[in-house]
């Protein structure tokens, strides 16, 4: 196997939740140095979030935790202390990133801004991930998943018109925000190797949304051309057919028809569409319901997700299952292509994990080692500073480690 | 002060709808020389708008929506709509444009000879495209061995999926993550339509292309990433996968409650579809809250009590609370609650998005002038750094407006040379009248 492309890169993660965690991951996962400073006790509140294995809420059961921490190693450290932040401090000189996601009162308050930092490392690579940034009005206000799409996000045109707007799925806000930080966080380092220069960056993830996300950029940019604001709308309700999600046999197929593609299937619909239901190019929009009860729901309700997008597909019409995580797992597209991994962990056994964000041979992604006990690598880590036994025994009684 | 870190570095993109040129966006925001190779012959589905002259009385019955075009001046027959589309001029700040014919001979040649003078090849289509072309990697790297090719295709270039066709809609099912969003009691079609995989892979696209430049550095040679969006971005429903790895369930649609317990949700404001999103979490955010409203007599009650009971009786809960809601303005909302400790933020339709006090102060929307559309406030950057404080360089690129850079500075094409490449029909600024949406005109 290759170097991996991140192995000559330490990274000093203070991050908790999701979206540093997320961000740092990538690092880990393609081979950088990652040391998770927890505090004492609970450690990362995501462990104590769920799903956990076998419905156990137990610190080392967090799905959620061991999907976002790979490749991690765990040390406790208490940043209040004078000792702990010495300690930290001799940490940060050897770094080339530090990523945190506190909020922005917190570095600054224990006497860790960049300002501070960056006199012990010119070189160094901070990256602060906030929900509003670390400046601004804003810059102290809470936020949750609901929130920075709501604000941030499409979240006022993602819906149904006569229905209150509604988030996408789960904690995939956050989990972009992650993404935008460790590419943001990768540039930097990547400028930081050529100039010799460090840099603090900024991600605030209600700019990561409303800065990178395609369809609100282009409805920021509508308003701004034509002072239209974009309506929640249905998919069924564009102006082609059949467009949209559709019920089918075993569940839902999203097939993207209308009339400038579904002539492509019109042998298997078993019907010359064009000349039944409308003029050269277009359907007859009068005989929607017609089409759609007398054609379209017979054919596709005797058929399986699996069954008409192969049709489709072989037509060139764009559409798609309906996927639940079940159906990921035995999908013959993510399985032949390796995506899946598996991993052992000491407490939850060998399990099967996502894999790396794209296949490429010079970089290389791997597991090598499943998500860090709170605080597994303390001994490791302190004696390799030149800590004693004797003496991490001191910091333990101390509050310290 | 540091200089944009990518600096130096050269794009070529054969990109098309939202993923592959959000790559670019964030490599040129960041100092990279991204050259957008398009063609006069050929729009696909999307790119530079709906079609190549949508006509007008479409682009003026639309109203909003991310398809939309400026529609002052709008001329489908001798206007160049193509460079007036939101969808495009969104991402294509700090870039350049040049026009080639790819499909014939010559075109491939200048290609190539661009692909000699660069760091990185970007293109999203389904794998066929780029075969028909003769732009596969292994053609590519032998022009160039240091080159970095990025492939995102919907599935990627191996396994039964290869050559799917799919927007970001179509994808966002296959991943799962279309069963997961919506509204708890109703249906998947329930929804509108969203493109979440074009954000995020566009977004894992640009960390692979600087990791990538970062692995070159040491090793010397350039590489082959092969990215499926789907698989870029269904890393983001992780926790859902490991339930049904650890427990064989199946995650299901939660609406806008929290995943992690009561209260959350989207209660409607004062005035024309205005609404606020409240969390509260704790004990303490609760108490927080129910100082916010004045204690009001319901609050106290025992169904309410505790964080279970809230998530026991959440719907009453709802009832109460959008009925204090729908009495305020989402903004007043969002200053009352954070000041007593708790979540709370409005839903900003863009009109209250340009006028956020925060976005102001941050200066985050930025003013620039384009040829064609005159002055405007575009979204601005996805993040900041302290050493290169950064602003758009240029407006959102015409078609072919770097033609004049690209062939005779890049390429060193004498006067004469693109007198007659113009004259053949790779170099221009306008679309050849009568091509078809996403089809090369019959040759």
């Amino acid at each position: 196997m290759a170097e991996q492309p991140l192995s000559d890169v330490k990274v000093l993660d203070l991050t908790w939740h999701i979206a540093g965690p997320a961000c740092t991951k990538f690092f880990a996962d393609y081979g950088a140095d990652v040391l998770k400073i927890e505090r004492q006790g609970e450690g990362d509140p995501a462990r104590s979030l769920g799903p956990f294995y076998k419905d156990d809420p137990h610190p080392e059961k967090s799905g959620l935790f061991l999907f976002l921490n790979t490749n991690k190693r765990s040390i406790t450290l208490n940043l209040k202390t004078q000792t702990g932040k010495k300690i930290f401090k001799e940490m940060v000189k050897d770094a080339d990133i530090l990523v945190e996601n506190f909020s922005p009162h917190v570095m600054p308050g224990l006497g860790l801004d960049y300002k501070t930092l960056e006199k012990l490392n010119p070189k160094l690579v901070m990256t602060s991930i906030s929900n509003f940034g670390q400046t601004g009005p804003y810059r102290d206000f809470k936020a949750s998943e609901a929130i920075i799409y709501a604000m941030g996000g499409a979240m006022c045109s993602t819906g149904v018109g006569d229905c209150e707007p509604v988030k996408k799925g789960m904690n995939v806000i956050q989990h972009q925000g992650g993404y935008m930080a460790a590419t943001a966080t990768m540039m930097a380092l990547y400028g930081a190797r050529v100039q010799g220069i460090g840099q603090h960056v900024d991600v605030s993830l209600m700019e990561t949304q409303m800065g990178a996300i395609d369809r609100r950029m282009s409805e920021l940019l509508a308003y701004e051309y034509n002072r239209e604001l974009t309506p929640r709308m249905d998919i069924a309700g564009l102006l082609q057919y059949p467009y949209g999600i559709f019920p089918c046999k075993d569940g839902y197929v999203d097939v993207a028809g209308g009339f400038m593609f579904l002539n492509r299937i019109e042998g298997v619909l078993k019907m010359s569409l064009m000349e039944t239901y409308g003029g050269a190019n277009q359907f007859d929009e009068t005989r929607r319901e017609e089409f759609l009860t007398t054609i379209w729901y017979p054919w596709i309700m005797e058929r399986t997700r699996k069954e008409i997008v192969q049709v489709c597909q072989e037509g060139r019409v764009l559409s798609a299952p309906i996927n639940t995580t079940e159906d990921l797992l035995t999908d013959a597209q993510f399985q032949q292509r390796g995506f899946w991994t598996e991993a052992e962990h000491p407490v939850v056994g060998k399990l099967t994990y996502p894999g790396r964000p794209a296949a490429c041979k010079e970089l290389a992604w791997k597991i090598k080692r499943t998500a860090p006990l709170l605080g597994e690598h303390n001994v490791e880590v302190y004696t390799s500073l030149g800590y004693s036994k004797q003496d991490l025994v001191k910091l333990r009684e101390g509050g310290i480690i | 002060m540091a200089k944009l870190p990518l600096e130096g570095i050269r794009v070529i993109g054969m990109t098309q709808m939202w993923a592959g040129p959000i790559v670019e966006m964030h490599l040129a925001d960041w100092g990279a020389e991204i050259i957008k190779v398009e063609s006069i012959h050929y729009l696909a589905v999307g790119t530079r708008g709906p079609a190549p002259r949508h006509p007008k009385f479409a682009v003026d019955f639309v109203k909003g929506g991310y398809a939309a075009y400026l529609k002052e001046g709008y001329d489908d027959v001798n206007g160049r709509p193509w460079n007036r589309s939101c969808m495009f001029n969104v991402h294509g700040r700090n870039k350049l444009s040049c026009t080639v014919d790819p499909v014939k001979p010559e075109g491939k040649e200048i290609i190539k000879r661009l692909i000699e003078v660069s760091d990185v090849f970007i293109e999203n289509s389904q794998p066929a495209v780029m075969e028909d072309f003769g732009l596969t990697y292994d053609v590519i790297s032998a022009w160039n061995p240091n080159i970095i090719m990025l492939s995102m295709s919907g599935f990627g270039q191996t396994g039964p999926y290869k050559y799917f066709r799919s927007l970001g809609a179509h994808q966002d099912a296959f991943l799962g993550h279309t069963y997961l969003r919506g509204y708890v009691d109703r249906d998947v079609t329930a929804n509108s339509a969203i493109y979440h995989c074009d954000e995020a892979s566009g977004t894992m696209g640009a960390f692979m292309v600087v990791m990538a430049l970062h692995q070159r550095n040491k090793t010397g040679k350039g590489m082959f990433i092969d990215m499926a969006q789907t698989e870029a971005t269904m890393i983001q429903l992780g926790e859902g996968i490991m339930d049904y790895t650890m427990n064989r369930r199946i995650t299901e649609r939660t609406g806008n409650r929290d995943l992690y317990g009561a209260v959350q949700g989207c209660y409607r404001c004062l005035g024309d579809d205005r609404w606020v999103c409240i969390t509260i979490r704790t004990d303490e955010e609760w108490q927080g809250f129910c100082h916010a409203l004045g204690n009001p007599s319901w609050i106290g009650d025992n169904k309410f009590a505790d964080s279970l009971n809230r998530w026991r009786n959440h719907d009453e809960l709802d009832k109460h609370i959008g009925e204090w809601t729908s009495q305020r303005d989402s903004f007043e909302i969002m200053y009352m609650l954070q000041n007593e400790g708790v979540a709370a933020g409005p839903v900003e339709h863009p009109d209250l998005a340009y006028s956020d006090p925060q976005m102001k102060e941050r200066g985050f929307f930025e003013t620039v002038t384009q040829a064609e559309c005159g002055t405007h406030r575009y979204p601005g950057l996805a993040f900041r750094m302290s050493k290169a404080p950064n602003h758009f360089r240029l407006p959102p690129v015409r078609l072919g407006e770097h033609n004049e850079y690209v062939y005779k500075e890049i390429l060193g094409v004498s006067d004469k040379e693109y007198a007659r490449l113009e004259k053949e029909g790779h170099i221009g600024m306008d679309l050849v009248p009568g091509i078809e949406i996403g089809k090369y005109k019959a040759k």
